[in-house]
């Protein structure tokens, strides 16, 4: 509302420039009338829960009833607890794996769908299911493949393979984190194929003919047209990884929730369990403080980039 | 988008191992999924045999009982309760907000655009636990109509910012010639922009209902009850539940992919559209 009537006034009050027909105060606010279901439901359901869980961050609350202001007594709490060291480090692990892997296999696969002429329509299809599909389902075909009773594994172990894929890959420390990872990429990397195609069939095809003449190889084409041709999409979906991978939650929850003893856990899921299991919300909220931290400092980094003229 | 390729037409290059490859990853991406439907088919002690054949007999029985014993007559209907609203809602209050957005030129508007895309990237984490609290006082708690809102919240600046690319396309023309004749704002959007923008609107509707089925973190949260859970956390418990039958875990996870998977192969180009380019979140 207060929105509302001070643009009525500042509009009310502006210069009237010649050639520009002044509209009406009531017309204004029946323009604005537009906008107020989406700003009724971002105010109720993210705006004031947001500002809130900043706010419980101090206190000690339950969920239930009066929180008590404790000042920064979860953030010291934070600092000791070897869980959210974990589930932070995990966080970083999972960030450089999907920073590297499926970034690669997005590029790869985008690049050699731009150079056929074929069929680019069908791969492009399949490469995309995986990422249209439910985590629940993803997660029940790969729960499934890579149990080490029935999937790959044993099969493999037949034909003399053994002691790699006939293991309980997602229940042993090792490798839960990683083999959650491993599932997640299947299911994202065909996204950034179609985000990279896009980028790459915008490129000026004379670029690539100009470099050809010059004697580059496939490669060096990749590396001297492609890349610097597609930055601004390769940095906009790095942004993207990085607010993805702090906020990570599905797949580990639905494959170990953080299991064995804590070795696949996110902040993600331990801010859940803090809140939801063991009604700690104040100090769920101090680790959602954190992740939105991580967030605001990797928006922030990428805005401050682009002001510094870099062209991403 | 085009079938452009970027090799060119002059001395050619020889394509045969960009097929190579492209067809690997094409087995990784599609191949479980086969798997997947495949060992729906069988019996628990023939997938432990042969996971990798074609099913001996066709085991359809795995999905009437998958059927049963998974509540999907409650389940189905629950999610299609929050899609359909979900879907109503999102595209009634972004289509408002879209048109205001681009056609209204109201002072402020860019800010709004600004928050929009912000509003996208505030983590779920940080408003979920304030949000459950107050919605509890509010006993929105395990009732469809709490999680519809909280979906259309959460996917009607997305659709907005879709919307808005489309109606920014319509030639001002269109809407010069109403003005003329006296149509108020509100005639303008529900005779003019509202019905050109059509295909803007099928594209937002196609992800938003995609968003709502798969939807996991809210709907683990805010339905716990049983009789209210949508197909993906009550097949979440059900995969729990019966983790050592296969066959009947699998038929229960192909029922939820089915309507997906259909529905993508028949509108493959609006869903890619639809969620590379105002997709931010899926």
């Amino acid at each position: 509302m207060a929105t509302v009537q001070a643009t009525a006034q500042a509009t009310g009050a502006r210069k009237v420039k010649p050639n520009e027909q002044k509209i009406p105060l009531a017309r204004v606010l029946g323009r604005w009338a537009f906008m107020w279901p989406i700003l009724a439901l971002n105010l109720i359901v993210i705006v004031i829960p947001s500002i809130a869980g900043l706010g419980i961050a101090f206190t000690e609350w339950s969920g239930y009833g009066q929180p008590e202001f404790i000042g920064l007594a979860n953030f010291d709490r934070l600092m000791q607890d070897a869980v959210f060291f974990k589930s932070l480090s995990n966080n970083i692990v999972w960030t450089a794996i999907f920073l590297t892997i499926p970034i690669f296999m997005g590029l790869l696969g985008a690049y050699l769908l731009a150079g056929i002429k074929r069929g680019q329509m069908i791969f492009r299809v399949l490469y995309f299911i995986p990422f249209v599909l439910a985590s629940v389902v993803n997660a029940q075909v790969w729960r499934f493949l890579l149990h080490h009773r029935v999937g790959i594994g044993p099969w493999l172990a037949e034909l003399g393979i053994t002691d790699i894929l006939d293991v309980a890959l997602f229940g042993k420390a090792e490798t839960a984190l990683y083999t959650v990872a491993f599932v997640d990429i299947w299911h994202f990397w065909g996204f950034l194929v179609v985000i990279y195609l896009a980028a790459m069939s915008a490129v000026d095809v004379e670029l690539y003919e100009v470099a050809r003449l010059d004697g580059a190889s496939r490669f060096q084409q990749f590396r001297y047209v492609t890349l610097p041709s597609i930055r601004p999409t390769i940095v906009f979906t790095l942004l993207m990884i990085l607010i993805w991978s702090a906020t990570v939650f599905d797949y580990v929850y639905i494959l170990t929730s953080g299991k064995p003893a804590h070795a696949s856990e996110v902040m993600g899921t331990y801010l859940y369990e803090t809140a939801f299991f063991r009604f700690d919300a104040g100090y769920a909220g101090a680790i959602g403080v954190v992740m939105t931290l991580w967030v605001a400092l990797a928006v922030g980094g990428f805005v401050f980039l682009r002001r510094r003229g870099w062209d991403v | 988008m085009g079938r452009l390729n970027i090799f060119g037409s002059g001395r050619s290059q020889s394509t045969l191992p960009n097929y190579i490859i492209l067809i690997l990853l094409a087995l990784f991406a599609a191949l479980p999924i086969l798997l997947l439907v495949s060992n729906s088919l069988k019996s628990t002690s023939e997938i432990a045999a042969s996971p990798f054949s074609v099913p001996r007999e066709f085991l359809w029985s795995n999905y009437g009982e998958a059927f049963d014993k998974g509540n999907y007559a409650v389940t189905i209907r629950n999610s299609a309760i929050l899609t359909i609203s979900t879907i109503a809602g999102s595209l009634t209050v972004a289509g408002l907000a879209a048109y205001a957005l681009s056609r209204l030129k109201l002072k402020g508007s860019n800010v709004l655009s600004f928050y929009f895309l912000v509003g996208i990237g505030v983590p779920a984490q940080l408003f979920i636990i304030p949000l459950f609290f107050m919605w509890k006082q509010l006993s929105l708690v395990n009732t469809h109509v709490g999680l519809i809102i909280i979906y259309t919240a959460l996917q009607s600046p997305f659709a907005t910012y879709l919307l808005r690319s489309y109606m920014l396309s319509i030639p001002e023309e269109f809407v010069d010639a109403a003005k003329i004749d006296g149509a108020s704002d509100w005639q303008v959007f529900r005779h003019i922009i509202a019905p050109l923008t059509g295909p803007g609107f099928l594209t937002a509707g196609l992800v938003i209902g995609l968003f709502t089925w798969n939807e996991f973190l809210f709907a683990v949260t805010f339905l716990p009850e049983k009789e209210f859970k949508p197909v993906a956390t009550s097949l979440y418990a059900f995969q729990g539940r019966f983790s050592r039958d296969w066959g009947l875990t699998n038929a229960g996870s192909v029922i939820m992919m089915a309507p997906v998977l259909i529905l993508f192969l028949a509108l493959q180009r609006r869903f890619i559209e639809g969620l590379t380019q105002g997709g931010l979140k899926a």
